[in-house]
């Protein structure tokens, strides 16, 4: 299967400290990757390169070949790059289908296409019903759905998910692990940073764990639990690797 | 066109750009602290200039005399300033950058009509004073007794605000200003320190009124011309340098008078805000900027 | 497709088809020069304030050089008719046009300044013209230009001139902020109407779904610049006589966004409450007690403005129940300009 995403050893510093250092790996199209590792490990570093909120310090990331590290946000959205975000930022002036539209307006120029396209997302993540309610008024949960909606109103190859699980109760987190199954039927490759591993490892297909700003293994959730430089990681952290 | 021409009028226009540099002083202090462009700055200095012109009248004091109360008094008024407009302005829910905007606006408006009220639209000046009417001759060039003494006390006033920099209290108004939010968590009252802010650049304006009300026309409109010369030089210099404040005011001043010399008096400010375009092409956040 | 979206918006547009009809029969009973004179001005300045919001509210960009476009689009079709013999009723389309580009020239360096350097930047650019203006012989420098009736014509549609009864400049005032209506709310309901209200919610969130505003700007202020210079080509007709005191001076473009400020940025009815509510206030206190020249009706124009500011800080409109933003403490510049 080709690989969508190339990480290809990327590092990353702010004014003096290492996020992350010579970072690398694939993405395969159309998986669910997860990206782990303790706090600080460097995980959102790495998701804001990748979206283009930020450029590497030395290194490359490649879309389908095709370099994206270092290039602006807007144009890794038009490329096919969509993203969720750790702190939840939706346009609390506007109504969840106005939030959706705005992502749909990425591709659609005109408004009654937009508006249909939010609709069909806002129907595919579950949130029809709360179309018209102002987002600042929705609950957590429907908060990161609307994320999710808006980005997936893009049309994007490669969503990155940041923590989008965490903190939800065991119902919704079901719902949001069934959401993102059905987000890869559609063909959208994922990428998750989560800490939350008893929803994480069954959902993904492999996962990349970081610690201390480099890759410390990549594999099968399976495999990945039990490898004891996994284990050494957490072991200072609350999180036990499963 | 003499080389003592030039010299002259350069002279007289760096006396005058310090002047620019203090009122701006006082802006950008402001400015620096909370984000505020305070669009009422003209009739601060317009009020202070008739606190002189109106006690030097009462009681025939010399406005050098009124230095002091005269700044203490606009000290007073830009503390009242902040705790009964400011303070409410910063904690609107809505549009807060627009309301800060407008409610100085109309603060402005209010004070000149009220000064319209009470003193007529007629234009005064204080008639005998110390310094007026005297010249020093510094090596062929003339240079007017007020106007090189609004110069030195500005100078001394730019020394002071320094000083005060390096106070605790500067540190603190430096604090506040990286991180308005953060300071709370260090003990610092951020509405104090709102509020002598807002003291002193209003302070920083009556230092300068009084001097010009030495040699400058005193109306309710006086303050307009010198508020829009005052953001040019705040945003020249960058909002929230002192520093910045000084220099271009300087460069303000002096090109004002270049210009009027060499191409035509009516056209004086064209020339300093020309500069002021040019430079934030290149500088969009002014020459020494910091926010 | 049936949301509340676009019945919100049909909506808007039968209540924008009320009000104008209600406005057009409006001054029919009214014989009094005094009152009509005033609605015309309410009404123009509606126009403009609206104009204004398209750039200021909806885009966020806080131009205080309006006035600037207003007096571009009064010279151009003033002198197109006095040095030309062109009409007006065509001379206020190059009018606007100039209008639009001055706006465009100014825009394309100043939005990259962030909140406040913007706002600074356009009030030096608006005294810059006004300075330039007043030197310039040959667009009349500070004695301005007067606008002769031609006898030979009279009454004019074409021409835009009508000497006894003045009606029919309330149709052009009314048309003229009928459009700007209009193009507001067909913007608001366009693609840019949603970026910029993205935008100015969360600039980051914005740029990671794709939003770039610097072209959506530009378009705006040429939209905006247009429609003004445009009332400013309707408002030399109609006084007769125009000079940078009276189109250019800087106080001006405090005077055309006060009212969609007061009433409401960033909404489709705030400028018309606000100038409904501002100008005959202004014009009455002014009237009344502003004759004397001892400055009453300044104090209470200044004392109004702080007062609805502070007290009604999301717009005088939010009290008949327009929608207004969620609470939010921004102002739109620092991050638009990073966004852009």
């Amino acid at each position: 299967m080709p690989a969508l995403l190339e990480v290809d050893r990327v590092s990353k510093s702010f004014g003096g400290v290492a996020a992350n250092v010579d970072i690398s790996f694939d993405v395969i199209e159309g998986e669910i990757l997860g990206l782990i590792g303790p706090n600080g490990a460097g995980k959102t570093s790495l998701f804001n390169s990748i979206s283009g909120e930020v450029a590497p310090d030395s290194g490359e990331i490649r879309l389908a070949g095709r370099r994206t590290s270092g290039l602006s946000p807007e144009q890794c959205a038009l490329l096919g790059i969509a993203r969720t975000f750790q702190v939840v930022r939706s346009f609390d002036s506007m109504t969840v289908l106005e939030n959706v539209m705005v992502g749909a307006f990425a591709r659609l120029a005109r408004t009654r296409p937009a508006m249909r396209r939010a609709l069909e997302t806002l129907e595919f993540t579950g949130l029809a019903a709360r179309a018209d309610v102002a987002a600042h008024s929705l609950t957590p949960a429907e908060k990161r759905r609307l994320e999710v909606a808006r980005a997936l109103a893009t049309e994007p190859r490669l969503l990155l998910l940041d923590e989008m699980l965490t903190g939800l109760t065991p119902v919704e987190a079901q719902a949001g692990v069934q959401l993102i199954r059905d987000v890869r039927t559609r063909g959208i490759t994922v990428i998750m940073v989560e800490h939350v591993m008893e929803v994480l490892l069954p959902l993904v297909d492999r996962a990349v764990v970081l610690d201390l700003g480099r890759v410390l293994t990549i594999g099968a959730p399976a495999d990945v639990v039990r490898n004891p430089d996994v284990i050494r990681a957490y072991l200072g952290d609350r999180y036990a690797a499963a | 066109m003499t080389a003592t021409v030039i010299l002259q009028v350069a002279v007289g226009g760096l006396l005058m750009g310090l002047i620019y540099a203090l009122v701006a002083a006082g802006l950008s202090l402001i400015f620096g602290l909370m984000d505020v462009v305070n669009f009422a700055h003209g009739e601060l200095l317009m009020l202070a200039m008739y606190a002189t012109f109106v006690v030097w009248l009462a009681t025939g004091l010399d406005p050098l005399l009124l230095l002091v109360p005269v700044a203490l008094l606009l000290f007073a008024l830009g503390v009242a300033i902040y705790h009964l407009l400011m303070a409410r302005a910063l904690s609107v829910r809505f549009n807060r950058g627009m309301v800060q905007i407008f409610v100085t606006f109309g603060l402005a408006i209010l004070l000149r009509g009220a000064a319209q009220f009470t003193f007529g639209s007629d234009f005064q000046s204080i008639g005998t004073s110390l310094l007026a009417g005297h010249t020093l001759n510094l090596g062929g060039v003339f240079v007017p007794l007020p106007q090189l003494a609004a110069g030195i006390v500005s100078l001394l006033a730019f020394g002071a605000l320094f000083v005060i920099g390096r106070t605790e209290f500067g540190r603190a108004l430096e604090a506040t200003r990286e991180d308005r939010e953060a300071v709370a968590l260090i003990g610092i009252d951020r509405d104090r320190i709102f509020a002598l802010g807002w003291g002193l650049g209003a302070a920083a304006v009556g230092i300068a009124g009084v001097m010009l009300a030495i040699f400058y026309y005193v109306s309710p409109n006086v303050g307009a011309n010198f508020a829009l010369i005052a953001y040019v030089t705040v945003a020249l210099g960058g909002f929230g340098s002192l520093f910045g404040a000084l220099v271009a005011g300087l460069l303000i001043g002096l090109v004002e008078a270049m210009t009027a010399l060499l191409i035509e008096p009516s056209l004086k400010q064209v020339g300093m805000f020309a500069i002021y375009l040019a430079v934030l092409m290149f500088r969009p956040r002014g020459l020494f900027g910091t926010m | 497709m049936d949301t509340s979206i676009t019945r919100r918006r049909r909506l808007e547009l039968l209540i924008g088809a009320v009000l104008l009809a209600v406005l057009a029969v409006l001054p029919l009973p009214i014989q009094d020069t005094y009152t009509r004179n005033l609605i015309i001005i309410t009404v123009l300045f509606a126009g403009l304030a609206q104009a204004w919001n398209i750039l200021g509210g909806y885009c966020g960009q806080i131009s205080l050089s309006h006035a600037l476009y207003f007096g571009v689009g009064a010279y151009v079709s003033t002198l197109l008719l006095t040095r030309a013999g062109i009409p007006p009723t065509i001379g206020m389309f190059a009018g606007g046009a100039l209008g639009g580009l001055m706006a465009l020239l100014v825009g394309w360096p100043c939005f990259r300044l962030s909140g406040h350097y913007y706002a600074i930047a356009t009030v030096v650019v608006g005294e810059i013209f006004f300075l330039l203006a007043l030197n310039w012989d040959w667009i009349g420098g500070a004695t301005g230009i007067n606008i002769p009736y031609r006898r030979s014509i009279g009454d004019s549609w074409l021409w835009l001139q009508f000497r006894i009864d003045k009606l029919p400049y309330h149709y052009a005032a009314l048309a003229f902020a009928a459009v700007a209506w209009l193009v507001a709310w067909l913007i608001e309901g366009s693609r840019w109407g949603f970026v910029w209200r993205a935008v100015k919610d969360d600039p980051i969130a914005a740029r990671s779904l794709a939003v770039r505003i610097f072209p959506s700007k530009m378009a705006a202020a040429a939209i905006s610049g247009a429609l003004t210079g445009m009332g400013g080509a309707i408002y030399a007709q109609y006084v007769g006589y125009i000079d940078p005191d009276s189109v250019l001076y800087g106080h001006l473009s405090i005077l055309i966004p006060l009212p969609a400020v007061l009433g409401g940025v960033g909404t489709l009815w705030g400028p018309l409450v606000g100038a409904a509510v501002l100008i005959p206030l202004s014009e009455l206190t002014r009237s009344y007690l502003g004759g004397s020249g001892r400055g009453v009706d300044l104090m209470i124009y200044g004392a109004l403005i702080i007062v609805v500011a502070l007290a009604r800080p999301q717009g005088l409109a939010s009290l008949i129940g327009v929608r207004v933003r969620a609470p939010r403490g921004l102002d739109s510049g620092a991050d638009d300009a990073r966004a852009a």
